[in-house]
């Protein structure tokens, strides 16, 4: 909401500065976003008064007219203007003045008559309005002053922005309320007088809806000026509010819903069918409205009909067919209470928001109906001229408000300090609310048009804003006997995420909706969570896996030479089977070189078993890397040769792998390894236990056996330590070869064996027997042989 | 003194003066050793003359004896000089060998980064967590009852308006703030309660001040006699902790949120200017920094608190907000980039 200082001063006289008052009012929860000024600067743009018109020698559409600048200057201009006139008062640009649109007035010769200025419209000065006509000025402007003075620019614009709770400050006479109790003003409204009814029209009113409309008051005005023009000053005022002047009847209205904060409507009386009823929608109602959108009205949505049907969305727009034009010269003005959760309820499901809706939603005073219909009357028949009809007003008066009691021991208690009871009761009578005595404090009985305040909370909240918060003192709430910590068998993620930073991976974040398509070539098999209302096609699915956000982070880099590129993200996706679940993930992705690119290292790119290395690091946390188990097996989005199920403890806990090629190419990754875990099966850790060191000495034997291309290292390990026994302490994995002297389809693998007891020295011919062992279980299981 | 004696000292002084011109003239520790073989071995040139001395006649035996003995002294200790000579210039040649040159880069992996939003987390949790704060959490995919009615935001209520929802039907939704975690702590908790959750939250909005997605920090804290000026108090300590200024002028501002009341919107001294006023705070001095209030008892009667004896305070805040005030990020959209380059610049 904007609205103009001055006119707000006139209101409430206040002494303050505009910054400093909208300090006051940001303090109290009102608060004002921005301070701008009136209206242009204007410079060389001087109020001129056309003395002569007289026809342009050689362009028939052109005048020359005789312009009086001020101190008896005069000047000739040449005007395309049609409303141009002898006697009028206009804006007069002068040769040096700048225009708002940047155009510098110079003194020109046009089509051979000579130019000392030009005479403006009020789009040329910047303002809202005819764009086909000179700005009219009012006569009593002084001529030759400057313009921006004549039209008040001095003036500035405050703009609100305003908490849905606060729909009383929708209007000058709102703010105004809280400026007078903020400061101890005094409120200066304009005195409203009922209009002298001369005209006999009425139209019926009828209203079915006593929930929605607890009351509509209306009145025609016949005999309307249809040349008339609405005032300057009050197009400024509307202009300042930013509210486009359209019609004086038009205008009249929105002046008074900025006034007073009555949302009014006038329907054109000679389009009016019959008598106004106020129904709700049945099925398959349509109205057309003031915008010329036709929309479809939802059943429920509140309407305003006459003989023929819908005339208007109560309490948002009207329709086109009874609007007010530039025939009008009767009207019936509106003026009604509409429920602000009936409002609300169908503007939001049409998806309509108007400056009416908006107040309506939030709440008017239910008892301004009237109030506002004859300060409406009042100025149109200024305007305009006319006769006004006798008011006709359907329903109920509001009901008196319940009264709400204020303990003075709980304000103390819920502000943590106690306020001087006459301090309280000051504040909440200048809000407008009656307040009396009462055993335990106050009982209060807040004014109409506070639809935010119903219980003692909402008055505790009154005191303290008008106080000040800063009047509330500082203090620190008592410290809990213990606080919490992890116990030392849970994991934390910042552990986590330290090792993988160690290890030279970034850490991303990645948005949690992604394209269905990605989605849907990493894991086919997990139908997502669909968006219904998605930002965009390719954010409309919740990620089923991480992997889809770090591919896009990969390429994103990619396109941005980044060659190396190691990246995780710890966040949830969203599964839907078997039943719908959050789960946290920890995943990351490796493309490019090996190592940083350096002086000393063969330039390598990065493989399957460096990712791994990364993720046994990260399953060693939890203090059991002998459960972890690393298992070929295929996965849709994976190379079918490198993708591997990880286990932990028998239960798989994610996957890693290198991206399916066809996939590489599709998403133009180049070639990257993929891992994702579940993150709850790496927050569990064990606590170390100690095992006693050996002090007698260990043994160690190497062997190198040759096995089949298929046979995995995993069944070698395992068939090892099996025939070992619990003797073997380490078991080392340290070469695997291939080519001169194995055959081919076949690979040696080097294995270092350590042998040690806690009791004692173990003899040579045990380690001999232990290692033959070894050797007769790798042949007979895995059909090994041993090199020599 | 015979003649015999004579021709043997000039004979022993030969032996040690060739003795001492070789050990000069040796390359390395090995042609010293050499040189102990042939002179002072058991077969060596003086062992030899000790052996002459029987021939002798036995007055002149002892200074014969005495003779050669000293001789052979001499001898040991230059070859013991001449070898730690050599030994020292060996080491100092090889040490000249090995010298390398230390301003070549180290070699090995590099380290990575947290994200920026993360940094900021993890410091916020740790202040929270020293407050006594335990960190609780709660689902992303919310229900409509969580996320707003039992929060104090009914259906139609104008204050929905501000949370452009993501849906996925007529009852789930996307999490438009971590209040809900609220409802859901108090639910299965009865106080006294000190809670914050962090998390991601979403809204339908995306331009170059809001992301779709973003992160917020949910605080609670119920317990008997809570009062707002200790909400004051607890918000002032934060975050004059997380911003390290102990001088930080803190401005709790009235504003509205459907589940607090009185509500408090904070602001702190514009440290970016000095307050003066600038592009950051858009001249006016303050940054708005987090919303809170005093929990609304319509949110107690939700959850099944006894809004009489229990009073409590809620606040929430931005962490991209804290993380580019903190880090002087100018532009919000930087944080879901995900650009190395920027990244890599919260190591």
């Amino acid at each position: 909401m904007k609205l103009s200082y001055e006119w707000l001063r006139e209101w409430v006289p206040v002494k303050l500065a505009p910054r400093a008052l909208a300090e006051r009012l940001t303090l109290a929860g009102v608060e004002v976003g921005a301070i701008a000024p009136a209206g242009p600067a204007l410079e060389g743009v001087v109020v001129g008064r056309v003395r002569r018109v007289e026809a342009h020698p050689r362009a028939p559409r052109l005048t020359v007219c005789e312009v009086e600048a001020g101190g008896g200057k005069r000047v000739r201009v040449v005007c395309g203007a049609p409303n141009v006139a002898a006697g009028i008062k206009a804006p007069l640009a002068l040769p040096g003045a700048q225009l708002p649109d940047g155009r510098r007035i110079e003194a020109a010769v046009i089509q051979g008559v000579e130019s000392a200025g030009m005479l403006c419209s009020s789009t040329e000065l910047g303002l809202d309005g005819d764009a086909d006509g000179l700005l009219l000025l009012d006569e009593a402007v002084r001529t030759g002053a400057p313009l921006a003075k004549a039209l008040g620019f001095d003036d500035v614009t405050l703009e609100l922005d305003l908490t849905p709770n606060r729909g009383d400050c929708l209007s000058v006479a709102g703010v105004a309320r809280e400026v007078a109790a903020l400061t101890g003003a005094r409120l200066h409204a304009p005195p409203i007088r009922p209009a002298r009814v001369k005209a006999r029209r009425r139209v019926a009113v009828r209203i079915d809806a006593r929930q929605a409309c607890p009351r509509y008051a209306g009145r025609v005005i016949e005999g309307l000026d249809r040349h008339a023009r609405t005032p300057l000053w009050m197009r400024e005022r509307l202009r300042r509010a930013g509210v486009r002047s359209l019609h004086p009847v038009v205008d009249v209205t929105n002046y008074v819903m900025l006034e007073l904060g009555q949302p009014m409507h006038a329907f054109d009386l000679a389009k009016l069918r019959g008598s106004i009823r106020v129904r709700t929608a049945v099925e398959n109602e349509t109205l057309t409205l003031l915008d010329g959108r036709r929309v479809a009205l939802p059943s429920g949505a509140l309407l305003i009909t006459d003989d023929r049907g819908p005339i208007a969305l109560a309490g948002v727009m009207g329709g086109e067919e009874t609007a007010v034009g530039a025939e009008t010269d009767a009207v019936f003005l509106e003026s009604a209470h509409f429920d602000p959760m009936s409002v609300a309820r169908y503007a939001r499901a049409m998806g309509i928001q108007t400056d009416a809706s908006q107040r309506f939603e939030r709440g008017v005073d239910p008892t301004l109906p009237v109030r506002a219909l004859e300060r409406a009357t009042a100025l149109l028949l200024e305007i305009a001229g006319g006769r006004a009809g006798p008011i006709t007003v359907a329903g109920a008066a509001p009901r008196a408000r319940p009264p709400i009691v204020l303990r003075a021991e709980r304000l103390a208690q819920l502000l943590g300090s106690a306020v001087e009871p006459r301090r309280a009761a000051d504040i909440l009578k200048r809000l407008g609310m009656r307040v009396q005595r009462h055993k335990q404090g106050w009982r209060v009985i807040p004014p109409s048009y506070r639809f935010d305040i119903g219980i003692e909370v909402d008055l505790i909240e009154e005191v303290a804003r008008v106080l000040g918060y800063d009047r509330i003192p500082v203090t620190l709430p008592a410290a809990p006997a213990r606080a919490p910590e992890l116990p030392e068998s849970r994991q934390s993620v910042a552990r986590l995420r330290a090792m993988l930073v160690d290890r030279d991976y970034q850490e991303v974040i990645t948005y949690s909706f992604v394209d269905p398509e990605l989605q849907q070539l990493l894991d086919p098999g997990s139908p997502p969570e669909r968006l219904s209302n998605p930002i965009s096609a390719d954010m409309a699915v919740m990620r089923t896996t991480l992997w889809a956000g770090l591919v896009q982070a990969l390429r994103y880099n990619r396109n941005r030479q980044q060659n190396r590129i190691r990246i995780f993200e710890i966040g949830r996706r969203f599964l839907t089977q078997p039943t719908a679940r959050e789960e946290v993930m920890l995943a990351g992705a490796v493309a490019g070189a090996a190592a940083p690119e350096q002086w000393g290292f063969a330039r390598r790119e990065v493989d399957f078993y460096d990712a791994k290395s990364d993720v046994e690091a990260v399953l060693a946390l939890t203090g059991c890397a002998d459960d972890v188990r690393f298992v070929a097996a295929a996965h849709p989005a994976l190379h079918p040769g490198q993708s591997a199920a990880i286990h932990l403890g028998g239960e798989g806990v994610g996957w890693i792998g290198t991206l399916h090629p066809a996939l590489q190419a599709r998403l133009e990754t180049g070639n990257v390894v993929l891992f994702e875990l579940r993150l709850g099966a790496l927050l569990e850790r064990r606590v170390p236990a100690f095992v006693e060191i050996s002090r007698f000495p260990a043994v160690r034997r190497d062997l190198a056996v040759v096995v089949p291309e298929t046979t995995e290292a995993q069944a070698v390990l395992d068939a090892v330590r099996e025939a070992a026994g619990p003797l073997l302490i380490n078991l080392q994995l340290f070469d695997v070869y291939r080519g001169e002297g194995i055959d081919s389809g076949r690979k040696s693998l080097a294995l270092g064996l350590t042998f040690q007891d806690s009791s004692r020295t173990l003899r040579e011919a045990e380690v001999d027997t232990l290692e033959a062992q070894v050797i007769e279980a790798l042949q007979t299981s895995l059909g090994a042989q041993l090199r020599r | 003194m015979s003649e015999t004696i004579e021709s043997l000292q000039r004979q022993l002084e030969q032996l040690v003066a060739d003795a001492e011109a070789a050990a000069a003239a040796a390359a390395d520790v090995a042609a010293v050793e050499d040189i102990r073989v042939r002179y002072l071995g058991k077969k060596g040139l003086l062992t030899e003359q000790l052996k002459q001395i029987g021939s002798l006649a036995p007055e002149e035996r002892p200074l014969v004896g005495k003779w050669v003995n000293e001789a052979k002294d001499r001898l040991t200790e230059r070859l013991r000089e001449r070898r730690a000579d050599l030994e020292a210039r060996a080491q100092e040649a090889r040490l000249e060998r090995e010298r390398i040159d230390v301003t070549l880069p180290g070699r090995g992996l590099g380290v990575g980064g947290l994200h920026p939003i993360t940094r900021a987390l993890e410091r916020l949790e740790q202040i929270f967590v020293g407050m006594g704060f335990a960190i609780a959490d709660g689902p992303e995919i919310e229900d409509d009852y969580h996320n707003f009615e039992a929060l104090n935001i009914p259906a139609h209520h104008p204050a929905r308006a501000m949370h452009d929802t993501f849906y996925f039907d007529a009852r789930r939704l996307l999490r438009t703030h971590t209040s809900p975690v609220q409802v859901r702590y108090m639910e299965a908790h009865r106080p006294p309660l000190r809670i914050v959750a962090p998390g991601r939250v979403y809204r339908n909005d995306s331009d170059v001040t809001h992301s779709p997605m973003f992160f917020q920090i949910e605080g609670l804290l119920v317990d008997e006699r809570v009062t707002f000026a200790d909400l004051k108090g607890l918000l002032t300590e934060f975050l004059t902790r997380f911003f390290d200024r102990p001088d930080l002028a803190v401005r709790f501002r009235p504003s509205y949120f459907p589940f607090v009341e009185p509500g408090a919107e904070v602001d702190i001294s514009c440290f970016v200017c000095g307050a003066q006023g600038c592009r950051v705070c858009k001249g006016s001095g303050w940054l708005e920094v987090l919303g809170s209030g005093m929990v609304h008892p319509e949110v107690f009667r939700y959850v099944g608190i006894d809004a009489e004896r229990y009073t409590g305070f809620a606040f929430g805040l931005g962490v991209e907000r804290l993380a580019m005030l903190r880090y002087g990020v100018n532009d919000l959209r930087l944080f879901y980039e995900n650009d190395l380059r920027f990244l890599q610049q919260f190591r």
